[in-house]
């Protein structure tokens, strides 16, 4: 109860914060926030009623899952439940796995989940969807920032390969040729390089795994995974721990969610994926790497296949996309009308533009089109 | 007690009476509740039991990797891999050092207490070491990982460069001081309070006589503590030690927050990396999928074996030295 209310009033403070913030930045141009006023607060916060459509959503609707959409869907719990009165939203942030496991055994309305359902999970999910199976929706999306800690060093630039072999123990200096090459101008220290992973199994591990794979096969040869494969470096417990080494360790490097490098100011590593210039960690720049992706997933599904060697100008390659995971057909009646009024909430232009307000980077239109046309076909 | 037993003799019947039953309501009551807890207690440890044994016989079935010396955890993926080999090796490197480090200072502490400080001094000193219990294990993995890792540093760059040659002490891994050492001396921290208290209270129950007549012999205060004070007290301090050593072995989110976990086996203390049972259970639970949970359900029951083989050492060190002191009496 009382984590609870501590979260609503975390949520409730963010949702403040949002919201001026969007104000600010929807002064000029968009319409579509016709009803918040410029006077107080409480009356700011409600989002605009053509945004939110309640008609179906009743109860207590159960969610569960990934840590690292987590802070977009406070916001959304948030606004949702400001503007449906009487349907309450919790999605507890745990992990991906955790997420899962809780909707095989039918005891939540969705999961959110850094990967899409393994063929063994969508095969458990067909016993709680009826009729019908365990669907991605991909929803948010967000950088993956390499951050880094070399005093006197402001601004890093490495290739795919390099990454690779500072993360698997082969390059152990921050002065080291290949370093050099890619940064000409830079004075590099003969510091040590520390570098830190995550200790517990991870979306973030995965989903970095996965892009240094695609992208530096040679100097990669492990198989993605949620949990941390190469030898050497250290490991620290979840994003925020990982952040926090870099940030008091001289010569460290680590990854994680933009926001924690932003947060605590942490200068991140500009990748040079072969495009004109490096390109920096941003949500937009992650946007447009997700564009490149193509749709795996067949039916409803919309599972999403990243393009790792994308080589369009400004494109962040390291992304991570959220999905949310949940019955085609067969979801349980109490909680179907709430799951999809939600939903709707979440994939309309109201809903992913709280993203961008947030470090996260919204699913790009032409994808985000057919994620509404699952949604209204739930059932 | 050999003493005053005769005189105990008396009232005795009509206390073992009453304890069967007077008839009255009230007392059947009372015997049937306090007999229905003792039942209710075998019936909860029996239950956790079972429910152990049950799904770590369900992870042990389908592991890929050999459970005693497989150096992975991989328990969720498929085919599982995963073995209790280095989480073994760093539940006891890590208690190791700790009673290494903890056991000399509690006794010293208790000592000081119990036989030197000036009355005035001693009631505080054991009132500050018995605080140190009352603070939650995650302020100390906090306090461990935010202020001893960096103090520690220059210690380990010591240990390493002078002690270097004993192995043990070689740091061959560059990294900041998350290594096994610092949660051995995090541990011993920890497990400093329960050792000294209860020390303390042994030492307090030497009997007088013992220690005038050492005193009366021409001892010096060592000599006197020396003769009387610790051979009555040795099993007292040893299941002591017992108790700490089975908070250290079981100690979880300290550990977690400050070690840097690896799947190595390696007696570089100094390097990062290594795990412990509790620790591994608290970084692989979020993650894991229901094969993976039995998994460390499994790791978990081979704790409690270690814990229980631990506490039946020390029972019997207790029992074969029982002769000797009146502390278990």
């Amino acid at each position: 109860m009382k984590l609870q209310r501590k979260n609503r009033l975390r949520a409730s403070a963010l949702g403040a914060l949002v919201v001026s913030g969007a104000l600010v930045l929807t002064a000029c141009g968009s319409d579509d926030n016709t009803k918040t006023g410029a006077d107080g607060t409480t009356k700011a916060s409600a989002p605009a009623p053509g945004d939110i459509k309640c008609e179906g959503a009743k109860g207590k609707l159960l969610a569960s899952g990934s840590s690292a959409q987590k802070n977009a869907v406070d916001l959304w719990v948030k606004n949702y439940m400001a503007a449906c009165s009487g349907v309450e939203v919790n999605y507890k942030s745990s992990s991906s796995g955790e997420g899962i496991v809780a909707f095989n055994q039918g005891t939540v309305g969705f999961a959110g989940s850094d990967s899409a359902l393994k063929p063994e999970q969508v095969e458990d999910s067909k016993k709680v969807c009826t009729g019908g199976q365990g669907i991605n929706l991909p929803m948010v999306g967000g950088p993956i920032a390499i951050g880094f800690n070399v005093s006197g060093v402001d601004k890093l630039n490495l290739d795919a390969a390099t990454l690779a072999n500072i993360f698997n123990d082969k390059i152990k200096k921050w002065d080291d040729e290949a370093i050099k090459k890619l940064n000409p101008g830079v004075t590099l220290p003969s510091t040590a390089i520390q570098a830190f992973h995550r200790s517990e199994d991870s979306g973030t591990t995965e989903n970095l795994g996965k892009y240094l794979k695609a992208a530096a096969p040679d100097a990669w040869t492990y198989d993605a995974a949620k949990k941390w494969p190469a030898p050497g470096g250290q490991a620290a417990s979840g994003s925020a721990g990982v952040a926090s080494q870099v940030k008091a360790v001289d010569g460290a490097i680590g990854y994680f969610e933009l926001s924690y490098a932003t947060s605590q100011s942490i200068k991140t590593v500009d990748v040079n994926t072969g495009a004109g210039a490096p390109v920096k960690a941003t949500p937009e720049n992650a946007s447009k790497a997700i564009a490149a992706a193509k749709v795996a997933g067949t039916g409803s599904d919309l599972a999403l296949k990243l393009d790792y060697t994308t080589k369009a100008e400004g494109a962040y390659p390291i992304v991570l996309v959220t999905y949310e995971v949940v019955c085609d057909k067969g979801n349980k009646a109490e909680t179907l009308g709430t799951v999809k009024s939600f939903l709707e909430y979440t994939a309309s232009d109201a809903g992913q533009k709280v993203l961008t307000e947030n470090g996260y980077a919204p699913i790009p239109a032409e994808i985000n089109t057919k994620v509404r046309e699952a949604i209204k076909s739930l059932a | 007690m050999a003493s005053t037993t005769p005189t105990h003799i008396e009232p005795a019947p009509p206390v073992s009476r009453s304890a069967r039953s007077t008839g009255r309501a009230g007392d059947k009551i009372f015997a049937g509740l306090s007999k229905g807890s003792g039942v209710l207690l075998l019936v909860i440890m029996a239950s956790i039991a079972v429910f152990l044994t049950y799904r770590a016989s369900i992870a042990l079935s389908k592991n890929e990797g050999n459970f005693l010396t497989t150096l992975d955890w991989n328990a969720s993926a498929n085919p599982p891999v995963f073995g209790i080999a280095v989480l073994l090796f760093g539940t006891v490197v890590s208690s190791v050092i700790a009673m290494a480090i903890a056991v000399p200072i509690a006794v010293g502490i208790a000592l000081f207490i119990s036989h030197y400080a000036p009355r005035k001094l001693a009631a505080p000193l054991a009132y500050v070491v018995d605080l140190l219990a009352a603070v939650p294990s995650i302020i100390y993995g906090i306090w461990g990982a935010l202020f001893l890792v960096p103090q520690l540093n220059g210690l380990n760059l010591w240990l390493d460069e002078y002690l270097g040659w004993t192995y043990v002490f070689d740091k061959t891994q560059v990294g900041v001081a998350r290594s096994l050492f610092t949660v051995g001396i995090l541990l011993a921290i920890m497990i400093l309070p329960i050792v000294t208290s209860v020390s303390r209270e042994v030492f307090l129950q030497v009997p007088r006589m013992n220690e005038e007549a050492a005193l009366a012999l021409g001892a010096t205060r060592w000599e006197v503590i020396r003769m009387s004070v610790l051979p009555f007290g040795r099993s007292g301090v040893i299941s002591a030690s017992m108790l700490g050593l089975g908070r250290a072995l079981g100690e979880t989110m300290a550990v977690a927050t400050v070690l840097s976990p690896s799947f190595l086996i390696s007696l570089h203390v100094l390097n990062p990396g290594g795990g412990t049972f509790a620790q591994n259970i608290a970084a692989k639970f979020d993650e894991a999928n229901e094969f993976g949970r039995d998994a460390l359900i499994a790791s978990g029951l081979v704790l409690f074996l270690l814990t229980l083989l631990v506490n039946g050492a020390a029972r019997l060190i207790i029992a074969r030295r029982k002769d000797f002191s009146g502390a278990n009496a």
